[in-house]
């Protein structure tokens, strides 16, 4: 028998007893459609992540704190003067606060010297008090620093240029309506008051103009982002009163290195730090933690899917068992007529395979359609504040992947009836009434 | 008539073992020439089934030999027996065991699907041998549509299909009315005499096995007499 017949035959006789291949199909279209859904909830949850990735930090930079000389004990730490308390704060850095050792010019020297650094800038921690377009009120405004190589996730206007004299601000889309402005784009190149006050209790007044408006996202929650100019002349006004030495202590710095960097090579890079006193994480170690605990709900999720799976291949094995029962007979018939037992195991296993890709094909074909409906309708009611999330998202090789996996599966579960059927005695079944 | 064309040298069957053994066959001899129709006799249990297996190697003897063309069948084996028993045989069953659900052609052209013959091919021959048994107008009606009589000439289009040089009949008549039966014998009979098929006939018919050139009367598992048909 032509390899083409045995298929042929195979799907032929699968559409034999229609409602029994309906049911077993309906029984693998649930694993397949849950299976389909929740990939495709990782899928898109995580290209969300690595997407806002850009605007919590470029790949190149790793941001670096100062390891407190007590920092490795457990209960409460010994005060010292020279420590710094960050919070969150800039980078989408550490969660909480944490205490570190303040980063001191001689520090910013000894990091610059580090092998595979290429430059080192201390991180500017400004806490301006207000913004104000000077006619509207005026409110209170969170400030992160920009770092070089970030990508801000802009609804109108340009990404802010970390070279340049002028004074830039980023401004979150909330803020473009209370501060009187019509749209985003009508907020564009206006200029704007920022409030701060001194170490020594003097409020004074800056001026930055809006070069963009940044949709929220988990990188920038709600704060507004200065380029280096602005913050440098925050962080001079913030600075009056204060000792030299105070000024010139920072949370943490921000390293750039080679692009081209291989994972073991930053990863080699990050252990020069820690030899030398400092911690250095990149933007995958911040963001790691976001990512594997979505990998781990996807992972429980296609648990369950796997289960049903599993469920339905036990439907698979029982409606080719019967199957093989009932065509006892032919299979003597096509035995005696000279049908190899090998050609009859290809029959019964393609035949399982069939209505595995069946029930896979349907299941993702509709998952991929109710995902879509969902995660569309989703996005514009319960994720409206957070842009560009597509809750579920499909990629051509997983859903593939999905269908092959099935088919495999239900492959394996015919394997059982397959032999069954093969190694069938030509004599006994024609004798079978 | 140099070499039978299929031949068994005292062929024994047996099965179980130790207290249940059951000695199926216990010694036969048998030759068969080409072109000839030989009727294999017995009551149900006298093994003459069992022996119908051996010759169409679906079984294989305990001990003996069975002959095909001349060379012994024992070193056949796996593709090559199977191979062998697609071109060589046609099988008719008293049981039609046709696929009910499958149209005619389809069933017609069993063999030869499993012989590896192209659709197209396959579905000249189907057609040709449903016309030389007049059922050319049945080939799309689904097989369980058919009487019994159609039903046995389909098994007999399916035994030809594949042009083989001998074809098996386990009580060919056995499920049909006498009148359906004559007209089955009529076909199996002419197949042999024109075309030179060798006919084997396993029955307990008495008036089929008497049509035959040749009978074997089989009884507990030894052949007790074998008759040529008296000259007419």
């Amino acid at each position: 028998m032509r390899a083409i017949d045995v298929v042929g035959s195979a799907i032929g006789n699968s559409f034999r007893s229609r409602l029994r291949t309906t049911l077993t199909v309906l029984a693998i279209f649930i694993g397949a459609f849950t299976l389909t859904i929740t990939n495709g909830l990782g899928t898109g949850i995580n290209a969300y992540i690595t997407d806002t990735v850009a605007a919590i930090g470029a790949n190149d930079v790793l941001t670096v704190t100062k390891v407190s000389a007590d920092a490795t004990t457990t209960g409460p730490q010994e005060y010292s003067p020279d420590q710094i308390t960050s919070g969150g704060g800039a980078a989408g850095g550490a969660a909480g606060r944490t205490t570190v050792a303040a980063i001191t010019p001689a520090d910013l020297t000894t990091i610059a010297a580090i092998d595979g650094v290429t430059s080192v800038q201390p991180s500017l921690s400004v806490t301006p008090d207000y913004v104000t377009t000077g006619s509207s009120k005026k409110y209170r405004l969170g400030l992160g620093s920009f770092v070089t190589g970030t990508t801000l996730q802009l609804s109108a206007g340009a990404q802010l240029d970390p070279d340049s004299s002028e004074l830039q601000i980023a401004l979150p889309v909330s803020f473009v309506e209370p501060l009187g402005f019509a749209s985003d784009a009508d907020a564009i190149g206006t200029t704007v008051q920022i409030g701060i006050t001194s170490a020594s209790g003097t409020q004074s007044v800056i001026d930055a103009t809006v070069v963009g408006v940044s949709e929220a996202g988990l990188g920038a929650t709600g704060n507004a982002t200065a380029n280096t100019a602005l913050t440098t002349a925050l962080y001079d006004v913030q600075s009056v009163g204060r000792s030299a030495t105070a000024k010139d202590s920072y949370a943490q710095a921000v390293v750039h290195f080679d692009q081209n960097a291989s994972a073991s090579e930053v990863t080699a890079l990050q252990g020069r730090f820690t030899a030398a006193g400092f911690t250095a994480r990149t933007v995958a170690d911040q963001i790691g933690t976001f990512k594997s605990v979505i990998d781990a709900i996807v992972l429980v999720l296609n648990a369950f899917a796997v289960i049903a799976l599993l469920a339905a291949s036990f439907g698979i094995v029982n409606t080719l068992l019967m199957s093989v029962q009932e065509r006892t007979r032919e299979i003597g018939l096509m035995k005696a007529m000279g049908m190899g037992a090998g050609r009859i195991f290809g029959l019964f296993s393609i035949e399982a395979a069939f209505i595995g890709f069946l029930g896979s094909a349907i299941g993702a074909g509709i998952a991929m359609i109710v995902g879509t409906v969902v995660s569309t309708a989703l996005s514009g009611a319960l994720f409206a504040n957070l842009p560009g999330l597509t809750l579920i998202a499909f990629t051509p090789g997983s859903i593939i992947a999905i269908i092959l996996i099935v088919m495999g599966i239900a492959f394996l579960a015919g394997t059982l009836p397959a032999w069954r059927a093969a190694r069938q005695d030509p004599i006994e079944s024609l004798r079978y009434e | 008539m140099s070499h039978p064309i299929l031949a068994a040298y005292d062929l024994k069957k047996s099965y179980g073992r130790g207290p249940n053994r059951f000695d199926a066959l216990k010694g036969v001899t048998l030759e068969i020439f080409a072109g000839e129709s030989v009727a294999i006799v017995g009551k149900s249990g006298s093994g003459k089934s069992t022996l119908m297996h051996l010759l169409a190697l679906l079984d294989k003897p305990s001990t003996g030999t069975v002959e095909l063309g001349g060379s012994d069948t024992a070193t056949l084996k796996g593709k090559r027996l199977n191979e062998t028993r697609n071109k060589t045989f046609g099988f008719v069953f008293q049981q039609f065991f046709l696929t009910p659900g499958a149209s005619v052609l389809e069933n017609v052209v069993l063999p030869l699907k499993i012989a590896g013959i192209g659709s197209r091919s396959r579905k000249v021959r189907g057609h040709a041998a449903l016309d030389r048994l007049e059922l050319g107008d049945k080939a799309k009606s689904k097989a369980n549509a058919l009487s019994g009589g159609q039903k046995q000439r389909a098994v007999i289009a399916r035994a030809l299909v594949n042009d083989p040089r001998i074809i098996f009949a386990d009580e060919p008549t056995g499920n049909l009315d006498s009148a359906t039966g004559a007209i089955v014998e009529d076909i199996l009979f002419g197949l042999n005499r024109e075309q030179g098929i060798t006919l084997i006939i396993v029955t307990h018919d008495e008036d089929l096995a008497a049509r035959c050139d040749r009978r074997v009367y089989i009884r507990d598992g030894l052949v007790v007499t074998e008759e040529a048909r008296v000259a007419a």
